[in-house]
């Protein structure tokens, strides 16, 4: 049993906890991530570890399905039945001097220990961050002290630019030269940035998500097709090299459970977003 | 002669639909008639062909004069997991496959013997009272499945204290994600493991070493006087065909993790799902594929097909598995090989399967499956590839200095690594092979372990 010591409501529905996993917090690095199991008879998800102290790890969670939901629920001085971690090949930090970093939705929590490492490498970060409104964007704060620039958009325009994180893409490498970018948030999102990188020869690593279960390479759940070849995200991943990804194999392997999260939410009592 | 009793089962059409456990279990009347059977030779073959040497003649004459404690206590000292091994060990090609009586009639039913002995002792609370003399040394072990058990048990026996790491949330590695609820109740399996609590052993769960804690910090930080790994084979091979990531197409171990270990077919009261639709298709001849083809049909599959492409005799699967498939509706499509997985929408409907046929015999014996000229579609909703495992690469990844062969095996001298102190056993050093066979492994390293730390 793992305990909730801090949670932040980052907004309606994105939660931040600080759970007590001395285990997991010792070895942790940067782009590493946890498998959360909330209850005794819960699914095993992963999470990306934000930040962690010798003690503690940070992680970032949005309601969107079953779990996510259960685990909102859960307060500080309450506990999670399982976390397990820190898996996956932490991000190799290259040796660059100018990045541009896109994160769109919650993709800025698994972004942020990234442009924090960068930035101590001594790296200049400019940052774009994506949002559905004003509301949903997060960890603001954290990005403005590691980060040389910060473009916002909203889909709304309630804060920065209207529209996508593309458009501003676009405009800030017509006008800059970076030497890498980092785009972490919907598949679609990074499928779309990594096509605006191309065009400008600009490498793109991306952090992949799909659905897993063990999280140690035993299952294969999460197999990513790059150029032909299969990976695991667990293992071989989750940031990968975005050339050759499959992006659209992902966006449907993601889906192929949505009928049965349907009928989870139905046990919430609640209807379907 | 009397024949061989048949342990009774439910009824094929009510059991592939429910996941309750298909053999029964002997009562004590069939399991004294049974035990008479045992011609109590003086040069046993049974226990030679046993891997962990467990005395079958004597536990059996403890049966027959009503000693079920005492029989349990004979098959403990050399198997800690008499109702597990009772359960799914391949008797035919070990003890009962080297009974004198299989000459000329059946051969007694040792594996049955010993599931009535492990579940009675279980019932009645009994287990075996063991003084161990503490010293103060420790050994780490990695992984809870048959040969970290194994290894567990015997560890402990000798006064070290053992602390068993597993990865997972729940212990008994294969033993809880591989094998099915209906040929392994997972009750049965954790009573076992209680048992080796009771013995003093140590069980830490969420933690994979190489990743959690590496190897290098288990000896230097936590001052293991020596480590075992039994991490498994828990590396799906893939066919490596066009198609395999299509949505509807699983490998054994998610499919069997999903229902088995994350309860999806109680799917949403447990929030796992799995989605098996109309017709499955199950590549692969062994246990794995057995358990997956006849989960696929418990979960409501209309048709399931078993394809392999040598013929019925060479599956490598327990002879008793083969037949509760068949007698539970499985259809076996055999002497083909899967060569494309067609979809549509990023979604399986369809596979290619080349037509083999059988030639020279190979290495194992068995006649080489060759490709011929012919080719067939066959219509599914999913695959699940059940071709065999290889040994997880995690604790290679991060100890560099960890010698393993080409296809990840741990190399080993009488059990021991290439990292002095550290040892190895099971899967991971031989590939996938059967539960007995790596807790034989697991009990050999830890003598080799004791002799190791004796001479330190």
């Amino acid at each position: 049993m793992y305990k909730i010591i801090e949670k932040i409501a980052l907004n309606d529905d994105v939660d931040l906890f600080v759970i007590e996993a001395p285990l997991v917090a010792k070895n942790t690095l940067a782009g590493n991530f946890v498998i959360v199991r909330v209850d005794k008879d819960g699914e095993r998800i992963p999470l990306t570890i934000v930040e962690n102290t010798d003690t503690s790890i940070t992680v970032i969670s949005q309601k969107v399905g079953f779990s996510t939901k259960m685990l909102s629920k859960k307060n500080i001085g309450e506990y999670i039945e399982d976390v397990v971690g820190p898996l996956g090949v932490p991000a190799e930090i290259k040796n660059v001097k100018k990045v541009i970093a896109v994160a769109g939705g919650v993709g800025a929590a698994p972004i942020y220990p990234q442009i924090k490492a960068y930035y101590k490498k001594g790296t200049e970060v400019d940052l774009i961050i994506g949002a559905s409104n004003k509301q949903h964007l997060i960890l603001l704060d954290k990005f403005q002290e590691v980060c040389k620039n910060i473009y916002i958009t909203t889909d709304d325009g309630s804060i920065g630019e209207k529209g996508f994180v593309t458009k501003v893409l676009q405009k800030k490498l017509e006008e800059n030269t970076y030497d890498l970018s980092i785009a972490i948030g919907p598949v679609i999102m990074m499928k779309n940035v990594v096509e605006i990188n191309k065009k400008f020869n600009l490498k793109t690593f991306v952090s992949l998500n799909p659905i897993m279960i063990d999280g140690t390479g035993m299952c294969g759940n999460c197999r990513v097709t790059i150029h032909n070849k299969t990976y695991f995200a667990c293992v071989d991943g989750p940031d990968f090299d975005s050339d050759g990804i499959d992006f659209n194999e992902l966006i449907q392997r993601q889906k192929y459970y949505h009928e049965e999260e349907h009928e989870c939410n139905l046990r919430l009592g609640e209807k379907d977003d | 002669m009397i024949n061989r009793v048949r342990m009774p089962e439910l009824d094929p059409n009510i059991r592939n639909k429910s996941f309750d456990e298909v053999a029964l279990g002997f009562s004590i009347e069939q399991v004294k008639i049974e035990a008479s059977r045992c011609l109590n030779c003086v040069n046993p073959r049974c226990v030679k062909a046993c891997p962990v040497n467990i005395d079958i003649p004597k536990f059996i004459q403890q049966i027959l004069s009503d000693n079920f404690k005492d029989a349990y206590c004979t098959i403990y000292q050399d198997n800690i997991l008499p109702s597990v091994c009772g359960r799914v060990c391949p008797q035919e090609k070990q003890c009962e496959g080297a009974c004198v009586l299989g000459i000329k009639t059946e051969s007694v039913a040792i594996g049955s013997l010993e599931r009535f002995i492990g579940d009675y002792c279980l019932e009645n609370c009994f287990y075996k009272d063991e003084k161990i003399e503490n010293n103060n040394k420790a050994v780490a072990i990695v992984g809870s499945g048959p040969a970290g058990l194994a290894c567990a048990a015997q560890i402990r026996r000798y006064g070290y204290q053992t602390d068993v790491y597993e990865a997972l949330h729940e212990f008994g590695g294969v033993l809880k994600y591989g094998i099915p609820e209906f040929r392994l109740p997972k009750n049965i399996v954790d009573s076992e493991i209680d048992r080796l609590k009771k013995l003093g052993v140590n069980f830490y769960k969420n933690v994979i070493i190489g990743k959690t804690l590496t190897l290098d910090q288990l000896i230097k930080e936590y001052k293991y006087d020596s480590v075992f790994i039994g991490s498994g084979a828990g590396l799906p091979s893939s066919l490596g065909i066009k198609g395999e990531n299509l949505n509807g197409v699983y490998y054994a171990n998610e499919f069997l993790t999903r229902v088995n270990l994350m309860k999806a077919n109680s799917f949403p009261s447990y929030a796992t799902p799995v989605k098996i639709k109309d017709i499955v298709a199950v590549v692969g001849g062994g246990n794995v594929a057995m358990d997956a083809a006849r989960t696929a049909k418990r979960l409501g599959a209309k048709k399931v097909y078993i394809i392999y492409r040598r013929d019925i005799n060479s599956l490598p699967a327990r002879l008793e598995e083969i037949h509760h498939a068949i007698e539970e509706g499985i259809e076996f499509k055999l002497l083909l090989n899967p060569v494309e997985i067609i979809g549509h929408n990023y979604e399986i409907n369809k596979i290619k399967c080349q037509v083999m046929e059988l030639g020279e015999k190979d290495q194992t014996g068995r006649q080489k499956p060759i490709p011929t000229n012919s080719f067939v579609d066959i219509d599914v909703d999913n695959l699940i590839i059940a071709i065999g495992q290889s040994p997880n690469p995690i604790i290679k990844k991060s100890t560099p200095e960890l010698l393993c062969d080409n296809w990840g095996r741990i190399i080993v001298n009488d059990y021991q690594t290439s990292i002095p102190g550290v040892f190895a056993g099971g899967d991971i050093v031989t590939g996938a092979a059967t539960v007995i066979l790596a807790m034989g492994a697991g009990k050999s390293a830890a003598i080799h372990i004791n002799k190791f730390l004796r001479n330190a």
